[in-house]
């Protein structure tokens, strides 16, 4: 136990000191390398929580996708790094109040868990003996949760077709590539041959 | 003190132990694969290749090691310093523990997690930050150019990869790597998925910035893409990195499509031969058709490259994905293994 122990400090501990840098890093690309770090971190506690599906989800959809598209845009940015700090004391206030919000929220999670013990055996999630992290989440998701799940499916469908709508644009004079149409040429539709005569020309 | 050397020492000799059972042949097959490919593509061009160093040849990655190690390393005076010092180790390391989870043969894997393919795949995609991190930090324009077709090659291609990946656990009903093998007795997934391993194969070319995706390093426009500003040993980490990650996924390609350790025909002169060397034995035929194919096709231009990724394998993977969970509850063919 004494390993799993020191594995959960240093895992909190590094998610916390990189959550802090990201917001105290001067330059955004480490601020969002910061933030890569504390994912990679998150995913270590969930393992050590006993749940591997979770924690191999976070890495593949947020450091694999999510932060790759983040570290893209905050790269192509032309960034004035002096400007952005003049910025720093007119965002703190909001900044604060969402802050101070979370952390009430969750200082009522922890007080119920205190005042009232039989809220705690709902709360908790036994990690089953039997079946694998992977066929427990299927058995729920597919079985009590399906139209709920199917809802979330549709809901992330919509937003990305309205992302690609609004996007896509048709611009004129482009000349496109059509593959189809270039491998299905054939000799006859490229050449043809003339019999040319002496002085004559075609 | 017993106690804690029982609990505590003792184990972790072990997987120290074990860790270095798996790097040190894995970086020997990393020079050697080296050689092979240069060999391989001198014979295809009807060249010698290297043939000085040594008999055929046979020292010449050691020369090269030597040479890296001794080189000077320089860092670019615009350069990040601290990101462009990281950049090679982490590709070298997600190169590394990505091996961890691969059976080399029946119960031979350093750690039979649950999670294996999730894993594998979590550690293939986080592949990307090396090499935009190396391209940001080099502050080089071509580099940054590298790194910026470099990720967005590998995550359209990871897209595919992962319903390719999804249509083999639908017939085996594990994430476990050693279920999967062991689900293939008597029929390689190779055989009824086939469209899938084509798939699977050139979007692990993809994936690795191979020929003939290899625009992140193309060297007739961006000289040598993301590390063109890397010297001596970073380099040479970059260039293990790939080479190693080469094998991963022939390693991971074996494993999901041509029955791992498995011997195509489980009858005598076959099965008399250790697992290990049938793993082995199709990687080194994985790897060759990668040569192979860098010897003979051009590389793609860049919108054809994002055009197969996401206008024929994304289609046709998704296609497939439910073809193949039609197929198993129409016909009952419900996997045993859970």
């Amino acid at each position: 136990m004494v390993i799993q122990q020191i594995a959960f400090y240093l895992f909190s501990f590094v998610a916390i000191a990189s959550a802090f840098m990201v917001i105290a890093a001067r330059n955004p690309v480490h601020s969002v390398l910061f933030l890569i770090l504390t994912f990679f971190n998150a995913a270590g506690l969930f393992v050590l929580l006993g749940a591997e599906f979770l924690a191999m989800i976070l890495v593949i959809v947020y450091v694999g996708a999510v932060a790759v598209l983040f570290l893209f845009v905050v790269m192509m940015l032309d960034i004035n790094f002096t400007e952005l700090r003049h910025g720093f004391l007119q965002y703190l206030p909001v900044g604060a109040a969402v802050g101070i919000v979370l952390m009430i929220e969750l200082l009522f999670v922890l007080g119920t868990w205190i005042t009232a013990p039989e809220a705690k055996l709902g709360g908790e999630s036994p990690i089953s003996a039997t079946a694998t992290n992977t066929h427990a989440l299927g058995q729920i998701l597919y079985t009590d949760y399906v139209y709920l799940f199917q809802g979330a499916g549709i809901l992330l469908l919509v937003a990305m077709i309205g992302a690609i709508v609004l996007t896509l644009r048709s611009r004129e004079g482009v000349r496109r590539q059509s593959a189809s149409e270039q491998t299905g040429r054939r000799r006859a539709d490229a050449i043809e041959i003339k019999k040319v005569a002496p002085g004559q020309g075609i | 003190m017993a106690s804690f050397w029982d609990a505590y020492l003792w184990p972790g000799v072990v997987v120290v132990a074990q860790c270095l059972a798996i790097i040190v042949p894995l970086l020997i097959a990393v020079a050697y694969l080296t050689l092979f490919e240069r060999k391989v593509m001198a014979a295809m061009m009807l060249r010698r290749g290297p043939n000085v160093v040594g008999a055929f040849g046979l020292l010449q990655p050691f020369a090269d090691g030597l040479k890296f190690l001794v080189k000077e390393t320089v860092i670019p005076s615009g350069a990040n310093k601290v990101v462009f010092i990281i950049a090679p180790m982490l590709t070298f390391v997600l190169a590394m523990i990505a091996w961890a989870v691969i059976p080399v043969s029946a119960g031979v894997v350093l750690s039979d997690i649950n999670v294996g393919v999730l894993y594998l795949f979590a550690i293939s995609s986080l592949g990307v930050y090396g090499i935009i991190m190396a391209g940001w930090a080099s502050n080089s324009r071509y580099a940054f150019l590298g790194a910026l077709r470099s990720s967005a090659q590998m995550v359209s291609y990871e897209v595919s990869m992962g319903f390719v990946i999804i249509t083999v656990l639908l017939c085996v009903g594990s994430l476990n790597m050693t279920k999967i093998v062991e689900a293939q007795h008597g029929l390689w997934f190779a055989i009824p998925l086939l469209p899938m391993f084509v798939v699977f194969f050139i979007s692990t070319l993809a994936e690795t910035n191979r020929h003939p995706f290899d625009l992140p390093e193309a060297e007739s426009e961006l000289v040598a893409g993301y590390h063109v500003e890397y010297s001596a040993f970073a380099f040479a980490l970059f260039m293990l990195g790939e080479y190693a990650n080469m094998i991963l996924m022939c390693a991971f390609t074996t494993i999901l499509f041509l029955g791992g350790w498995l011997p195509p025909l489980d009858i005598a002169p076959f099965n008399w031969i250790p697992g290990f060397i049938w793993f082995l034995i199709k990687i080194v035929i994985l790897l060759f058709v990668f040569v192979w194919v860098r010897a003979t096709l051009p590389r793609y231009r860049y919108d054809q490259l994002m055009r197969i990724g996401w206008k024929l394998f994304l289609p046709l993977s998704l296609l497939w994905v439910v073809l193949t969970a039609g197929a198993i509850v129409a016909f009952g063919w419900y996997p045993t293994a859970s």
